[in-house]
């Protein structure tokens, strides 16, 4: 047999991917399974996750791993290589990654989201230097320092209350005049006399020398322009799917989730998609797990119709 | 093969002063990332040996962290003759961080 050919290529290593391959596996399926990082996900950012049924208080990085064995030892193979594109030849699809092409009859894109960026000139360079996407990773470097979060959802809000009981003054930077948060938060918000919300507002400039020496941020209702001093600002502004490399055989919606229902098929054949990047109202492990199980018995479903 | 650990006292002696290039490792117990890039950087120690690989906590050498200005972990620092030549910040994959250490 070509070492290249499998049964089901698995785009992605997360949990819904993992998920995917223990089913496939379980039905006898010859399983790849492509990662770009490393396995597990967005959830090894997570310390302690508290709602995952059965595993209370279970960190990301333990829950990966041991999806991860349980996957690896029902036989699925694993490869560390990003695939950049999927091309149809008569029904075998080819999954080119950047080092080579992998064969197979049905392919599941599992590849999850990434942080949003403010899309700022040298935002990319000063990762690690001032700018993170990650309050409870990285807020302790900043003790009795000067930061901002930017953002207005739940998360921004989160984190700069986690914030605001490690350092001298947090800057909360949303480009509305109100917050959907539930009241409650927003009043722990006000309270806090170390946090100040800059409403209405938009960062325009990140300034610096090596490291963020502050930010430039413009008022959206009169174009007012105003510099703050920090040491630290914090993305919080959203997350998003990573499906462009497949846009030419998948249907993407607007915000660039695939467009597919709990049956987890794509408008093309052979090609299921499961997890955050799929179209849907709730994005957590039990629904990316759930999505997984879903998108390989339907994968499986189809290779037996072949 | 484990990395080996390298704390305030000895990254002079270890870091600094020596002859092959070092990758430095800046991690912590409670960062999900840094443990899923341990299996990797083990895996390229394996292959490389003109390159050292060390590990440094930086809960238990918070010093180091900030003459570093490490402010996000995983932080990954290339030292040659004592001096820092390049670093990445979060998980990479292999590939990555071997171009880091050649650049
Ligand atoms: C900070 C944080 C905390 C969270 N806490 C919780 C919680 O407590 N409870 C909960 O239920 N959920 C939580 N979530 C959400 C949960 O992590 C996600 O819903 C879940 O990880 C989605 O799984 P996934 O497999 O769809 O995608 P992901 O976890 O994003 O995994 C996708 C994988 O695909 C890989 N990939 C992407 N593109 C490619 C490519 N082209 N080729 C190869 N590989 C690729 C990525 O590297 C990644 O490993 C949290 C998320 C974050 C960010």
């Amino acid at each position: 047999m070509n070492d290249n050919l499998f049964d089901i290529i698995i785009i992605g290593a997360g949990p819904a991917g993992l998920t995917a391959s223990i089913y496939a596996r379980r039905a006898s399926k010859e399983v790849l399974v492509l990662e770009a990082l490393s396995y597990g996900g967005q959830i090894i950012n997570t310390l302690d996750i508290e709602n995952y049924p059965a595993n209370p208080n279970i960190s990301g990085f333990e829950l990966a791993t041991k999806m991860y064995q349980q996957a690896k030892n029902l036989g699925a193979i694993f490869k560390f290589e990003k695939a950049i594109e999927i091309i149809d030849n008569n029904g075998i699809k080819e999954v080119k990654t950047t080092k080579h092409s992998y064969f197979a009859k049905a392919v599941i894109i599992a590849t999850g989201s990434e942080n949003r960026k403010l899309g700022l000139d040298a935002e990319d360079k000063l990762i690690g230097r001032g700018i993170s996407y990650c309050a409870t990773c990285d807020g302790n470097f900043y003790k009795d320092k000067i930061v901002g979060v930017v953002g207005g959802g739940n998360t921004a809000i989160e984190d700069t209350l986690y914030l605001a009981k490690l350092v001298k003054k947090v800057y909360l930077i949303h480009r509305r005049d109100s917050f959907r948060a539930d009241n409650a938060t927003i009043k722990k918000l006000k309270e806090n006399n170390n946090i100040e919300i800059i409403y209405n507002s938009i960062v325009t400039k990140l300034l610096y020398d090596k490291k963020l020496t502050g930010i430039e941020v413009t008022n959206k209702l009169d174009q007012s322009v105003k510099n703050i001093e920090l040491d630290g600002l914090f993305v919080a502004v959203g997350r998003i799917p990573e499906n462009q490399n497949f846009a030419s055989l998948i249907n993407l919606d607007e915000n660039g989730y695939v467009i597919a229902k709990e049956d987890c098929h794509t408008n093309y054949p052979g090609i299921f998609v499961a997890g955050d990047n799929r179209t849907k109202e709730l994005r957590q492990l039990v629904t990316a797990t759930s999505d997984g199980a879903m998108a390989a018995t339907e994968a499986v479903k189809y290779l037996n119709t072949l | 093969m484990k990395i080996k650990e390298i704390n305030e006292k000895n990254f002079k002696e270890e870091v600094l002063n020596s002859t092959l290039p070092v990758l430095v490792d800046f991690n912590a117990d409670w960062c999900g990332p840094c443990q899923a890039l341990k299996p990797i950087l083990v895996g390229i120690a394996e292959e490389r040996n003109d390159f050292k690989i060390v590990s440094v906590n930086v809960d238990d050498n918070d010093e180091l962290a900030s003459d570093y200005d490490v402010t996000s972990i995983p932080c990954l620092v290339v030292i040659k003759n004592g001096k820092e030549v390049n670093r990445s910040v979060g998980l990479r994959p292999k590939e990555a961080i071997i171009q880091l250490m050649e650049e």
